[in-house]
This record gives C-alpha cells, sequence and structure tokens, in this order.
C-alpha cells in the first residue's frame, strides 16, 4: 500500500511527505495509531493535515496512509437518538469499547451494522426512480419516520425491491441502471463539506414555533431561516439553545456541542430522554441527533463537528421534514480555523482570524433553507439553523460577529445587563430584530389572531418609549413623569416581567404555546386600555395598579395550557375592578 | 530496556527554548531529560518536531544550560506522575515531585499528566449538593459535586480567604464520604501559599491534602505543568480511589502568563493581549477536567482563582475562562471597601448548575422561587440605590424605599458572613425569608403561591408578633 512520510508535528498539525496522489480534503490515517486527519493544504508532494486527533507521541518518520476519501458521514437508519463527536464517531460505542476517556485511533462504524430494521417498500417492480424517490420507509423512532431514498446520482427501473427486517448493509432494492444492476441498501455516504442537492429553494413563510415569548411574538425565526445568538458568558446563551431543541415544532432536530462544556452535553443526554415533546408526547430524544466535542476534545475534529452535523440534517431535510440544527457555538469553530490557520503560518486577517473566516460562515449557513427536495413527490423540507456566537467580553464588533451577522435573518441578542437582574433570556428587546416578520406576519394574522401582528407593534412601541423615558427618570424621577408616561413605564414593566421574562426552569413556564403567548400579551395590551380609560377619569395609577387583577396577571404565565381561557377572565376582572374605582371616586365626590 | 540515545546536538537556546538537532525517532509532546555538565538534570518536552530537528521546552528553566556540554535524552513518553495512595498530606513541586522532607513516593501506578478527555457518554450530571456553609454560594449560586465554579477576584481581595473557607467547610448534606483536597499552587507567593497551608493544618485538613506547590520564585514554565500535575492526582484520588475531591488552583493568571512567555518565546502569531490563540483549548484541557463518571464514586469539584488584571471582566483570561466554566463567583472591589466581606457581587456571580443541585430531596422545594426573588429584590434595591444618590432617598417611592432598605440588609446580613462562620443551608434559606419579610405579599411575584403560604406568612407573623 502506499503510505507518506511524517516530516514534522506541531500541535494538530501534521505534514508528510511523499503524498503523491492525494486530493484536498481527503481523508489521511497519520501515524502508527492511525489517527484520523485530513489534508488541507498541498505543496507538490507534501500535504499539510489537520488531525482529529491528539498528536501526542506521534513521530517524524510515521507513516501516514491516504485513503483517497473525502470526510464523509454515514446516513442511515440509526442516526436518531445517537451521540457523536466531530467526525460521527458513536461515543455510546467508543464507551463500550475503551471506557470513560477517549482513546485515539478507534475506527467505529457510525451506524450499528448488527441491528436489523423492518422495512416497508414503497416503490414496486418496474417503477422508473430518480434520485430523492422514496423505496421504503423504515420506523426508526416512535416520532420518525425513516425515508429510505434513492441516492443523489443513481437513477433506473425498479428491478426488485424487499420487505421484511434487514441490515443496513443488507441489499433492499434492486435497481436496472444504465451501467447494469445496482444494488441498494440502507446507507448513503456523504462527503461533509458540500451540500447536498435539492430541486429548488423557496422563501420562507411560516414560523418556527419554540414556545418561547420574546422569540415567537417578538423576533421569530422562520422555517428554513437562520438565527444567530450572540452574548457574553454567563448570558444564558446555552440555556436558549437547549430550550430551542426541546420545544422547538421541529420534526427533527440536530444538536452541535462545538467546543463547548461536557457537563451541557451530559444534561442534554440524560434530560431529553426524559422530557416529551408537548405535541406528540413521545420523548424528545426519539427526534434527535446529538454531536459532541467537546472544548477538551481535539480541535480539528471542532472545525468539522458543524459540517458533520449540516449534513446530517440535510439528509432529514431531504426526507420532508423541518429540521433544526443549533450549532454552540460558533465562535469555537471559528477559533479552530484560526488555530489551523496560524500553524499553517497564513497570512492572519482581523483578530488572528483568516481571511476566508467570513465566507466558511456565510456559506455554512446558506445551506440552511426551505426546499423542494429530491424524488418525484417534490416534498418540501425545511433546515433551519441556529448558531450561538461567544464573542470575547462581549464585545459584538468581534470578527465571527460581524460575519455571522451578515448572512442571518435574526438576531438575539444576549446582553450580560439582564442576565445580573437574572431576567431570563436575555433576550435584548430592544438590539435585537427578525428580518422575518414581514414574510410571517400572514401567517401570525391568520392562523393565530387578526391582531396579532398589531398588539405585538403595540407592545414593542410601549418598551422604546419606556427606553427613552427611563433616560429622564434617571435625571429627574419618577415623580417628575406626567401620568400617562408613568402608565407607559408601568405597562413596559408588566410587559418586560410578566410577557417576556421566561423561567426555562419552572415546569410550566418553560414552554408556552403561541396561543397562550397571543392571550397573555392580549392581557396586559388590555390592562394598557383600561387603565388609559382610567386615568381619563382621573383615577390615580397607583390604585390601578393595586386591584387584585394585578397579581392575576403576574401569575398567568403558569396557568397550563388546558386552562390558558382563563386570561380571557382577568380581562373581565380588570374591567370591572377598574371600573369599580371609577365608581368609588364619583360616589365619594357625589357624597362631597 | 531500549537504550536511549544522549544528544549533545543543541544548536540554540533562547528563553525557555531549546532546539536540539539531529534527532531520530522523536515523538511530539515527549518527555526530554537534559544533563547538564555539572551532572543536574532538567526536564522538558517536546513542542514541535520537523524533520531531524527538536523544539523542547525546559520547564525548569533553561539557567545553566549550554549548546556545548549539555546532553540530552528522549525519553520515549510524556510526562508522568507518581501516584500511590500515599500521596495525600505531602508537599510536592509542579512537576510532582516531593518538595517537603519525605521520601519518594513508590508508585502504584503512572499517570501521563495530560490524561485523555472523558467521553461525554461517560460522564455522570452534577447534580448532589455541596453545601459550603457560605450563604452567597449556597443560596444564590449553589455548588454541585464535579463542577468547576472559579473565584474571580483582583489584587488585594480576600479571594484566598475564601477558598481557604470552603475547602475547611465543604461538604455533603447527610454523606459519610471520603473527602480530599488538593492544591496547586501556580506562581503564587511564600505567604500566600503559608496561609494555605497553615489553615489546612489548623483544620486538620492537611492529612486529607495534596499540596502541588510552584511559588513566585520557582521555574515560571514548570507552572504550564502544575494544574495537570495536580489534576492527575485529582483524577487518582476521585475516580481510582473513590474520594470527593476538591481541586483549587490558584492563581490562573500567573498559569496563563506562562504559556504566553513560551509562545513569545516560539514567536507565535499572538491573539488578544499577546496571548496566544490556543488560550481557550489549552484552559479546557485543564477545567473540562472536573466532572463525575457514571458509575464510579468520586469527583473532581474544581474552584480555580484567578486575579483579573484591572479587575476588568473582559480580559482573555477571565473572559476564556467564564465560557468554560459552569458559572464564577466574582469579588467586588466596591463591596469590600464598604465592608462587605466576602465581598461577592451577587448580581455578577452565577452558578450554571445550581438549578440542579436544589429543591426537595436536595437544599429545599422553595429554594429556586426564593434565590429568584431575592435577586429581583437587590436588582430593584440597588437601582433604587443609584437613584437615592442623585434624587436624595426622599425622592423615592414608598415602595422603593423598602427596596432600598431590604438591599442594605441583604449586604450587611446576607452576603457579609464570618472567616469561620459556616452556616447550614436551612439557616441561609431561613435567612432569605426574614429578609423578605419587609415587603408585601403581591410584590414577591417569583414565589409560588404554596411556598408563600407556607414560609411567607410564617416569616410575617413572627415578625408581627415580635
Amino acid at each position: 500500500m502506499k503510505q507518506g512520510v511524517i516530516s514534522k508535528v506541531a500541535g494538530p498539525l501534521v505534514i508528510a511527505e511523499k503524498m503523491h496522489g492525494s486530493k484536498m480534503y481527503d481523508v489521511v490515517k497519520v501515524g502508527e495509531l492511525k489517527l484520523m486527519g485530513e489534508i488541507i493544504e498541498l505543496k507538490q508532494d507534501r500535504a499539510s493535515i489537520q488531525v482529529y486527533e491528539d498528536t501526542a507521541g506521534i513521530g517524524v518518520g510515521e507513516p501516514v496512509y491516504p485513503t483517497y476519501q473525502p470526510l464523509s458521514v454515514e446516513l442511515g437508519p440509526g442516526l436518531l437518538q445517537t451521540i457523536y463527536d466531530g467526525t460521527q464517531r458513536p461515543l455510546d460505542r467508543i464507551k463500550e469499547m475503551t471506557g470513560d476517556t477517549i482513546t485515539r485511533g478507534i475506527d467505529v462504524p457510525p451506524l450499528d451494522r448488527e441491528k436489523k430494521w423492518e422495512f416497508k417498500p414503497v416503490a414496486s417492480p418496474g417503477d422508473q426512480v430518480d434520485p430523492g424517490d422514496v423505496l421504503g420507509t423504515v420506523q426508526e423512532t416512535t416520532l420518525v419516520l425513516h425515508k429510505i431514498m434513492v441516492p443523489p446520482g443513481v437513477k433506473g427501473k425498479v428491478k426488485k425491491v424487499e420487505q421484511g427486517s434487514f441490515t443496513i448493509e443488507q441489499t433492499i432494492a434492486i435497481l436496472e441502471t444504465d451501467q447494469g444492476n445496482k444494488e441498494i441498501n440502507m446507507i448513503q455516504k456523504w462527503p461533509v463539506r458540500q451540500g447536498r442537492p435539492y430541486v429548488k429553494q423557496l422563501m420562507p413563510s411560516e414560523p418556527l414555533i419554540t414556545g418561547q415569548r420574546v422569540i415567537d411574538t417578538l423576533f421569530p425565526v422562520a422555517k428554513g431561516g437562520t438565527a444567530c445568538i450572540p452574548g457574553p458568558f454567563g448570558s444564558g446563551k446555552t440555556v436558549v439553545q437547549h430550550q430551542l431543541a426541546k420545544w422547538s415544532d421541529a420534526q427533527i432536530v440536530v444538536y452541535i456541542g462545538c467546543g463547548e462544556r461536557g457537563n451541557e452535553m451530559t444534561d442534554v443526554l440524560m434530560e431529553f430522554p426524559e422530557l416529551t415533546d408537548p405535541r406528540s408526547g413521545e420523548p424528545l430524544m426519539m427526534r434527535t441527533v446529538l454531536i459532541a466535542n467537546t472544548s477538551n476534545m481535539p480541535v480539528a475534529a471542532r472545525e468539522a463537528s458543524v459540517y458533520t452535523g449540516i449534513t446530517i440534517a440535510e439528509y432529514f431535510r431531504d426526507m420532508g421534514y423541518s429540521v433544526a440544527l443549533m450549532a454552540d457555538s460558533t465562535s469555537r469553530w471559528a477559533e479552530a480555523m484560526r488555530e489551523i490557520s496560524g500553524r499553517l503560518e497564513e497570512m492572519p486577517g482581523d483578530e488572528g482570524y483568516p481571511a476566508y473566516l467570513s465566507s466558511r460562515i456565510a456559506s455554512f449557513y446558506e445551506r440552511a433553507g426551505r426546499t423542494i427536495c429530491l424524488g418525484k413527490d417534490r416534498r418540501e423540507g425545511a433546515l433551519t439553523a441556529i448558531g450561538a456566537v461567544s464573542p470575547p467580553g462581549g464585545d459584538l464588533s468581534d470578527p465571527v460577529v460581524q460575519s455571522t451577522l451578515r448572512v442571518v435573518k435574526v438576531f438575539w441578542s444576549l446582553e450580560d445587563k439582564l442576565a445580573y437582574q437574572r431576567h431570563f433570556p436575555a433576550i435584548s428587546w430592544l438590539r435585537s430584530y427578525s428580518l422575518y416578520n414581514r414574510a410571517l406576519e400572514d401567517y401570525f394574522n391568520e392562523e393565530i389572531a387578526d391582531d396579532f401582528v398589531k398588539l405585538k407593534n403595540q407592545a414593542i412601541r410601549i418598551l422604546e418609549e419606556e427606553d427613552e423615558l427611563q433616560e429622564i427618570v434617571r435625571l429627574v424621577g419618577l415623580d417628575a413623569l406626567s401620568p400617562p408616561d408613568r402608565l407607559t413605564m408601568e405597562i413596559a414593566r408588566s410587559i418586560r416581567q410578566d410577557f417576556l421574562y421566561q423561567n426555562a426552569f419552572h415546569e410550566i413556564d418553560t414552554f408556552a404555546s403561541i396561543q397562550k403567548q397571543y392571550k397573555l400579551l392580549s392581557l396586559i395590551i388590555h390592562l394598557h386600555e383600561m387603565c388609559k380609560w382610567g386615568l381619563e377619569r382621573k383615577i390615580s395609577i397607583q390604585d390601578m395598579f393595586n386591584i387584585d387583577a394585578i397579581e392575576r396577571i403576574s401569575r398567568a404565565r403558569y396557568l397550563t395550557e388546558d386552562k390558558i381561557d382563563q386570561i380571557d377572565q382577568i380581562k373581565d376582572e380588570i374591567d370591572q375592578q377598574i371600573k369599580a374605582l371609577y365608581e368609588a371616586k364619583t360616589t365619594r365626590g357625589g357624597s362631597k | 530496556m531500549k537504550v536511549r540515545t544522549e544528544y549533545k546536538s543543541i544548536t540554540s537556546i533562547s528563553g525557555p527554548l531549546v532546539l536540539i538537532e539531529r534527532v531520530h525517532e522523536v515523538k511530539y509532546e515527549e518527555l526530554v531529560e537534559f544533563v547538564l555538565q555539572d551532572g543536574s538534570t532538567r526536564r522538558g518536552k517536546v513542542l514541535e518536531v520537523h524533520e531531524d530537528k527538536a523544539l523542547v521546552q525546559v520547564f525548569e528553566g533553561t539557567t545553566g544550560l549550554d549548546v556545548e556540554n549539555t546532553a540530552g535524552v528522549f525519553k520515549g513518553r510524556g510526562i508522568e506522575l507518581s501516584l500511590s495512595p500515599d500521596i495525600q498530606g505531602r508537599v510536592f513541586d509542579g512537576l510532582g515531585f516531593p518538595k517537603d522532607d519525605g521520601p519518594p513516593v513508590i508508585p502504584k501506578i503512572r499517570k501521563d499528566i495530560n490524561g485523555a478527555p472523558i467521553n461525554p457518554f461517560a460522564r455522570d450530571y452534577p447534580n448532589e449538593f455541596i453545601q459550603t456553609g457560605i450563604s452567597t454560594i449556597d443560596g444564590l449560586n449553589t455548588l454541585v459535586r464535579g463542577q468547576k465554579l472559579p473565584i474571580f477576584s483582583g489584587s488585594g481581595l480576600p479571594h484566598n480567604e475564601m477558598a481557604a473557607q470552603i475547602a475547611r467547610q465543604a461538604n455533603v448534606l447527610g454523606s459519610q464520604e471520603e473527602f480530599a483536597v488538593v492544591f496547586g499552587a501556580m506562581g503564587i507567593t511564600y505567604e500566600e501559599s503559608e496561609f494555605f497551608i497553615q489553615d489546612f493544618r489548623r483544620t486538620g485538613a492537611l492529612d486529607r491534602a495534596v499540596l502541588f506547590m510552584n511559588l513566585a520564585d520557582d521555574p515560571v514554565v514548570e507552572r504550564i505543568a502544575t494544574p495537570r500535575t495536580a489534576l492527575t492526582a485529582a483524577e487518582y484520588l476521585a475516580f481510582d480511589l473513590g474520594k470527593q475531591v476538591l481541586v483549587i488552583l490558584t492563581d490562573m493568571t500567573n498559569y496563563c502568563e506562562a504559556l504566553r512567555q513560551v509562545s513569545a518565546a516560539r514567536k507565535e502569531i499572538p491573539g488578544r493581549r499577546g496571548y496566544p490563540g490556543y488560550l481557550y483549548t489549552d484552559l479546557a484541557t485543564v477545567y473540562e477536567r472536573a466532572g463525575r463518571i457514571k458509575d464510579k464514586k468520586g469527583s473532581i469539584t474544581m474552584i480555580p482563582i484567578l486575579t483579573m488584571p484591572e479587575d476588568d471582566k473582559t480580559h482573555p483570561i477571565p473572559d476564556l475562562t467564564g465560557y468554560i466554566t459552569e458559572g464564577q463567583m466574582i469579588l467586588s472591589r466596591p463591596l469590600y471597601r464598604k465592608g462587605v466581606n466576602p465581598p461577592v457581587d451577587v448580581q455578577q456571580s452565577l452558578s450554571r448548575l445550581k438549578d440542579k443541585g436544589i429543591g426537595e430531596g436536595k437544599t429545599r422545594e422553595d429554594h429556586a422561587d426564593l434565590f429568584n426573588q431575592l435577586f429581583a429584590a437587590y436588582t430593584r434595591g440597588k437601582e433604587a440605590a443609584e437613584l437615592a444618590v442623585i434624587l436624595g432617598e426622599a425622592a423615592l417611592s414608598e415602595l422603593d424605599q423598602k427596596y432600598l432598605k431590604f438591599s442594605e440588609y441583604f449586604e450587611d446580613q446576607y452576603i457579609s458572613q464570618k472567616f469561620d462562620d459556616d452556616r447550614d443551608i436551612e439557616y441561609t434559606l431561613n435567612l432569605g425569608w426574614e429578609l423578605l419579610s419587609v415587603f408585601p405579599r403581591v410584590e414577591l411575584r417569583r414565589v409560588r403561591d404554596e411556598f408563600l403560604d407556607k414560609y411567607f406568612e410564617k416569616n410575617k407573623a413572627e415578625e408581627k408578633a415580635v
């Protein structure tokens, strides 16, 4: 077998000679230990290799074995409920093989080769099939029907299609193609750095409902859209990402822990099987794929992990599912690029990041979208990508934040100031934006309530006014404000505390259906209207905010989903109690 | 055993780095032993191999090394630490050699100090409450077993006292588990290290402690190995011997500066403030060694201490640390000046794992709601205090005056605590309710009705009775 020879080892970068015949981004096996690596630079027959495993103990003169294959993932039944490392090695099976720590150089197939799946054919012999056409299905988990599709680049006439229990390596169909008979099994391989093909892209038109009030109501992300969450440490990026992974109404969730804490991945692993999907009642783990490359795992694999994740997500999108991908955190991915770039002695750009940083980020997010998938049924799939960004010191001028903001359409800005006040999610209502607002207006007005967008705009205006008034208050005190302005302050406080604030660790408050969100907001805006009515009749704000209904408003978010109609009753209470104040005032005034 | 070649082919020595040429079969990260002309030895680690050249970082400094007579021997393995149960009660240097007068450790086992990353699938989630006896930690930023919770401090602030108090008082409710303390000192002064040793000795903690000391006048590059040596010992105690280990690392700022020094000597492209671009990854390989492992009895809980240059939280060292650790305790100079001690900045401090370690069966059912309410009230009190500075206290509404009073009591009674005051969790929780009793019930929006009925009304009633 042909092999190269190592001439230099510097951290995760290895340089090998005699690599003639290898191509860029080919996978190679490095050293006696056969560590996995990828070629990232070629100069004549000298290759620079980023190694996905720790290179301690590797020396000059050791062999490098080319595979002549690009870095690829295996796609097929068995992906769901699995936790992979950045290069799609299953961490659960690695633990079985090597114990509590990750040993180097182990080669484990990503998908279980032994397990038998119940294959039900969809296509019949004689059918003419093209890439993306569904040959049959496998019920992979109780939540997900896994569609076995004709791989890209293959077409022909179905000669035979099986039915029954098969492993993923067994043939389930035979196609007659121009190149002769082709046996199809349930595995597809796909290079991670290349997007999977689709027919065409569509404009997003439907929101991804996440159950988080500040997101769904104020700054919604569309299915097939892109969003980013930048924020300093401690502002709750990961909690927001976890909340999205838990409660989003996506059919598949791919969660990439890229260079983050090990305990966070454990949290997901322990918690998701316990949590049930509010829509189907099944454990959330049934629809989830996890990719964990924690911060102490090798840096180069971190770079690969986001690509591994998005390729798996695309595969499920191709089945016609709505997929949500969370990457926490893309800054660690960018730092991995920087580290490798530095070792290659490339000319650095901003903050030492490589000059290709923003083009890499842009092309990653561009793999999201709402698409017509390959296949005769022209099914529609959507891939929503949500990336956390961890800028140093929370400084938004960081190159990773700026490159990301140029491509993503939704910006949820986390502020440490809010986090210190324990206002969670600490998403700033002044700085964040969603460019999908207009595209989703029709959906909200038609599907939820015809005044949804109106209420939301009112709420945003009140919050903006509050911000201006704060300036005045800071200078001259609350008492100097006119009663209508004081009312605005009080209502804004109510919007912040009773609507935007959401406790992720409270069993009920953690998720709010969009109907509940609408009712809550409508309740607060109703209070505003009634108080304005009262102010015109010279009732003091203090009296109005002392009515019993105020406490009920502050507790309305703890109502379970089956009791949200009670929120409308609170409106009646507000009416009655404020009117009672007015009556008391007029009778008192009359008796004088 | 294979005979190891002695290379006398050193071609350059610069700062902590030595370049040896015409070497064969040298491995990345291999241990190198230098034999000086006077027969003394130094240790180093291979940073880079390129064709027949090896770049070596010398831990004990390059003073006394020369190009002609010094010989380097490549040992064919990484840096290892000798371990046995007898390491408890001993003092070592940063590379794990005895620094007290005791005998060398007779190894039961030798472990590479770099460890190997814990498989995330093998980790067990930290969710067991550790009572530290300090209200600001137990009540508001609960520490759990297997967590890494740093103390961000500044020069002249009492972080050492706080760390010593935690080391002395930490225990798990109602358990008879064996505790051990591993202490890694990097570049701290003799006085600081003596403070810890004396305190450990006074309270009998020294017998269950292992100390790794790299003091301010010890070799700088050795500091890069010190936390790894300490953590290797901790892993042995926790996962081989089944003990609950508390690791205190101080001062991480000195550690990072040592890294920067080596990076500068290698002429690497610097990242922010001259620190190397891989500082995050490097720190992660230290911090991420804390944790619990499924089906293992022991655990590693880590409290790294770092002094923030100019009290600046956005400096790369605290910044990157905060991104890796599960929260942070921040000490505040203004509070310290006010006489609040320990001066924990409650608003900026955070324990990310607290929600898993509290509640019924762990601390008490009302704990989560209570701390949310305490935070909210304290924050509003601080806002009121700011207003009062501009407008005078009289200009505040009656309610805001209550909040202002509350925040003062809170700092005075809840945050402030004596160095030897060991408060149990019941005491801390009840103290919270006591302080909240100044408010009308409707103000306590973050607490569930059932807990208000049970705890708040009781305190109100008691207050009336008094």
